[in-house]
């Protein structure tokens, strides 16, 4: 088949819009009459709450309404379990989930007490200033191991402890593989991730119409049918009364999926009780409190290895931190656990892990949802090994790679979806060599880093894998329409928020009709144009929805050339579809414009044929029964200025493999984007709480991402290794970028400061963390050095 | 935006795209307020508040400034160019149309605020080198694209400006619409 489209860098079709700040994002919807909600929140991360005071706030002039957690009524009830627990033995899981409004309790700084209706958002802001809230502070639960301890606090006071979840995955036998072994390498390891900030903060408009009784929300969701669907329960609506709008998204990364926020949820309710038109926006501030995280784990984890350096087991026991409710479920510490594995052979693996209430935001997916944490324990893991055995670091990963014969490799646990964690395809090796080419790893090692050593130069090289589990079920449908104009309009229900489904999306219907891309029109995220789906999340958005696309396409193709045959009385075979016409092949005069045949097919007069639909439309759906799993190695060379300890990353290679590229313009920005955040992670970001819970640097003043100046210029190869398990042969990218950077830039940083050794166990670094690193310094995460690395512990297996 | 009393109001005037704008406004209204809200022109996004992300960034008297960092009364008797007066969908401006051709851009929340910020930056410099351009990006945020293909839209804005070139037929842009 000829590749007009697929495949190619085809230029965005968003873009004319978003470039002239035409494109409508949340904060732009303007309603006549609309009024504006500021929330007040509460200031403490745990206290009873025993009342709130709104009577001046009411008197405020300009305040419209008062709303505290007593006004809503049977309204007030916690939101629901997003994702439930895996199908895992034993599993023990703690529900409890957030609350719209703070009743009795409050279980961390920034859960939303009351909320103010005005006609401004500066009154409304004055208004909450009015209020009081009468709060008894408790101590606070703000670290995982003290969260467990006999008579430590409870967040959930109807729950024996701050246990939210208890989890084992085992396979083989690790205590056995621990005995076989020549060494077992083992270290503590703590790993924190950020926040997804998002340059868009969230925000909700709701618009009830009293008269057309119908509710329509635009919502900076990338789940807008399941809040739609929610929503419409929640509020005693028919699902046909409620239309949810994802407009333009500024960014989404995992908060913005479909969280039920408190301000979703009460900004229709306020509409309906007010009848008019309602806007939340969130600053950048509230951003820091109220919406989700991401943050730490701990382990404990070690690798036992054979003569070679071959891994025999893995047992990793770990602590994750989930905040102070869980309605995301387990799905990060499943990803971590999962994850681990990594791309490589793991005969027997042992991993048990703690999810833990505590006051601090609630913790669900943010890029990489988890899947940092397991490659970093992995990663290090290897090094450890590699550094005692005396075995390069390439060639330790090669030794244990996957082989192309592997394939599918079944890792016998379960995965975030459910499914047996079972990679569909890979080729490992060629990408590691590919890496290591790129970096020139033997000859950095061999000349250059001994060159720029003997000249003080601090340099440092690092190559890491990992895998991405990705485009997971259960659906995602599309509606592909060719109307009476020629154009050709698709519409599918995920959210979209910057990966250029507008126009992946339309190259794969193009594809397939013979049109210009053009004129193809493509909506993402309105409930209005389509009713049935999940949301963009977990790299889902291109595997599903767009096998979804083209599935559909493939219909309407077929309906156009049973129309054309019959028209044209030639068969089938013998027509081609070119340039938005179809034509008998070879005899131009023969054909009708795409137009033309939609006329037909919605014929004015006569009947259609039972059995069959008017019109050139089609509606499909596609559903992978699992995920498929992408792959991919970075590589960095970087140095350290052993006085600053600032890092100046001298070069960032990244070959990946996600199967069958769409748009490969597209996929390089996601890869660029997750390292950038990726590297963010690893060196910049760090939300810093005190014991009371209180963060600390919540403002870009304090929480660093990373500028134009701190992101390297990404050199980047592509493998293809399709996957089985969809049509298109696509796997997921839009996360990949981010998963293995702490654990790159930990050995590479390592590497660099081999001479002092310094063991780096934790993720994120800073030119502070690694002065005292260095220089012996206080462990502010309760990791890493002082714990006892692998070096100290290690060789013990025999 | 803002519902108090009149009298604590203030009258301005102001030139915005070049259109002259009267209006009376309290003195705490926040120019990126005032342009967002007041005038409607909400292309200029606001990601902060509080002066780091440069998501509200417009050209007040020629000059890229943080329209979040200043009161609109602030704005009285200047002139402010903002996204909406750099060009069109149909017809882009230079800049925009070379950020689209490197796709500089993935969710565009923070591409306003780039493209007010480079105008300047682009008025005063031929041929910068990487490392000026990356300075010259160094007070925006960008989530979503790295920075690198936002590098390479300056650098193909700077080529075709070079080579008066303004329209997309330079050397090294993305292979094209195919349309
Ligand atoms: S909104 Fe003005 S700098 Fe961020
Ligand atoms: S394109 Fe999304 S923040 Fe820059």
């Amino acid at each position: 088949m000829s590749s007009r489209y697929f495949g190619q860098p085809v230029k965005r079709r968003e873009d004319p819009r978003l470039l002239t700040g035409g494109a409508l994002f949340v904060d732009d919807v303007h309603l006549p009459g609309m009024l504006h909600v500021a929330f007040l929140r509460s200031d403490f991360a745990h206290g009873r709450l025993n009342g709130v005071d709104v009577e001046a706030a009411l008197q405020h002039p300009g305040v419209v309404a008062v709303y505290t957690a007593d006004d809503l009524g049977d309204y007030w009830r916690p939101g629901p379990l997003l994702v439930p627990p895996p199908p895992i033995e034993g599993i023990v899981f703690h529900e409890r989930t957030q609350v719209p409004l703070a009743r009795h309790k409050v279980r961390h700084v920034g859960e939303p007490i009351a909320v103010v209706v005005a006609e401004s958002r500066y009154v409304a802001e004055d208004a909450v200033a009015e209020i009081c809230a009468d709060i008894d502070p408790l101590p606070v639960v703000a670290d995982m191991d003290a969260a467990l301890e006999a008579g430590a606090p409870l967040i959930h006071e109807d729950l024996e402890s701050n246990l939210a979840a208890h989890v084992v995955q085992h396979k083989g036998d690790y205590e056995t593989a621990r005995r076989q072994a020549t060494r077992v390498v083992s270290g503590r390891f703590t790993y924190d991730h950020g926040i997804a900030a998002a340059m868009e903060n969230r925000g909700v408009v709701a618009d009830w119409d009293g008269r057309e009784q119908n509710l329509r929300i635009w919502d900076t969701t990338q789940a807008p049918i399941p809040i739609r669907n929610g929503l419409a329960a929640m509020l005693g609506l028919s699902e046909s009364q409620v239309q949810v709008i994802a407009p333009f998204i500024g960014g989404g990364f995992g908060p913005k999926i479909m969280m039920f926020y408190p301000e979703e949820v009460l900004l229709p309710w306020i509409s309906m009780r007010l009848n008019r038109p309602v806007k939340w926006i969130e600053d950048r501030q509230e951003n820091f409190f109220a919406t989700t995280h991401e943050r730490g784990q701990t382990h404990e984890a070690e690798m036992a290895v054979d003569a070679a350096g071959r891994i025999l087991g893995i047992k990793d026991v770990f602590l994750h931190d989930g905040g102070a409710y869980d309605p995301y479920g387990l799905t990060v510490p499943i990803n971590s656990q999962c994850t681990l594995l990594g791309c490589y052979r793991v005969p027997s693996y042992y991993s048990e892990f703690k999810a833990i209430f505590t006051n601090k935001t609630l913790v669900t997916p943010y890029r990489g949802a988890g899947r940092q944490h397991g490659v970093f324990v992995m990663e290090r893991l290897l090094d450890l090994a590699a550094a005692e055995m005396d075995i390069d670091r390439v060639e330790i990963r090669r030794l244990n790679l996957l082989a192309k014969e592997d394939f599918p490799h079944d890792h016998q646990i379960i995965y975030q979806d459910f499914a047996p964690l079972v990679y569909d395809s890979g080729d490992y090796l060629p990408a590691v060599d590919k890496a290591a080419e790129m970096i020139d790893w033997q000859r950095f090692i061999a000349e250059e880093q001994p060159r720029l050593r003997a000249q003080g130069k601090a340099v440092g090289i690092g190559l890491v894998t990992y895998v991405e589990g990705t485009g997971i079920g259960p659906y995602e449908g599309a509606r592909v329409t060719v109307e009476a104009s020629g154009k050709v309009n698709i519409a599918t229900g995920v959210g979209t928020q910057g990966q250029g489904h507008f126009t992946s999306f339309a190259q794969v219907v193009a594809e397939q009709l013979g049109v210009d891309i053009a004129d193809v029109r493509v909506t993402t995220g309105d409930t209005r144009e389509f009713q049935w789906g999940c949301g963009t999340f977990a790299s889902r958005g291109a595997v599903v929805a767009g096998n979804a696309c083209h599935a559909a396409a493939l219909v309407v193709r077929k309906k156009i050339l049973a129309l054309a045959s019959e028209l044209l009385e030639a068969a089938e075979e013998d027509l081609e579809l070119v340039d938005g016409k179809v034509a008998v092949r070879g005899v131009p005069k023969t054909a009708m414009t795409l137009g033309e045949l939609a006329v037909k097919a919605n014929p004015m007069r006569g009947a259609v044929v039972p059995g069959t639909e008017p019109g050139l439309e089609a509606t499909t759906y596609f559903g992978p029964a699992s995920g498929t799993t992408a792959s991919g190695v970075h590589a960095m060379i970087l140095e350290v200025d052993t006085e600053t300890f600032d890092v100046e990353i001298l070069r960032y290679v990244v070959v990946h493999d996600c199967g069958k590229v769409i748009n490969p313009m597209i996929l390089d920005g996601q890869i660029h984007g997750g390292v950038a955040q990726g590297i963010g992670n690893a060196f910049y970001e760090q939300l810093i709480f005190d014991d009371e819970g209180q963060l600390l640097n919540a403002s870009f003043m304090d929480y660093l991402l990373p500028t134009s100046t701190d992101v390297p210029t990404i050199e980047g190869a592509h493998m293809v290794t399709p996957s089985p398990l969809n049509p298109l042969g696509l796997k997921g990218a839009g996360e990949a970028g981010a998963i293995p950077v702490g654990a790159l830039f930990a050995q590479a940083v390592e590497d660099a400061l081999s001479g002092l050794g310094v063991k780096i166990h934790e993720i994120p670094l800073s030119p502070h963390r690694l002065f005292d690193l260095v220089h012996g310094g206080g462990s502010q995460h309760g990791g890493g050095s002082q714990h006892g690395g692998g070096s100290q512990r290690g060789g013990g297996g025999r | 935006m803002s519902t108090t009393a009149a009298s604590n109001r203030h009258p301005i005037r102001l030139t915005v795209n070049g259109e002259v704008h009267e209006r009376e406004v309290e003195p705490r209204l926040l120019l990126s307020d005032f342009l967002r809200h007041d005038l409607r022109l909400t292309g200029t996004h606001v990601g902060c508040e509080h002066g780091v992300c440069g998501a509200c960034t417009i050209l007040l008297d020629g000059a890229a400034v943080r329209s979040c960092l200043m009161f609109a009364v602030q704005s009285h008797d200047h002139e402010i160019e903002t996204v909406e007066g750099l060009g069109t969908a149909e017809a882009l401006h230079p800049l925009q149309e070379a950020f689209r051709d490197t796709h500089a851009l993935q969710c565009g929340f923070c591409t306003p605020g780039f493209l007010m910020s480079l105008v300047p930056f682009l008025a005063e410099h031929d041929d910068p080198s990487e490392e000026e351009i990356r300075h010259a990006l160094g007070g925006n945020l960008c989530r979503c694209t790295g920075y690198q293909n936002i590098v390479e839209a300056v650098r193909l804005a700077c080529r075709r400006q070079r080579q008066g070139d303004a329209h997309g037929l330079g050397e090294g842009a993305v292979p094209g619409e195919m349309s």
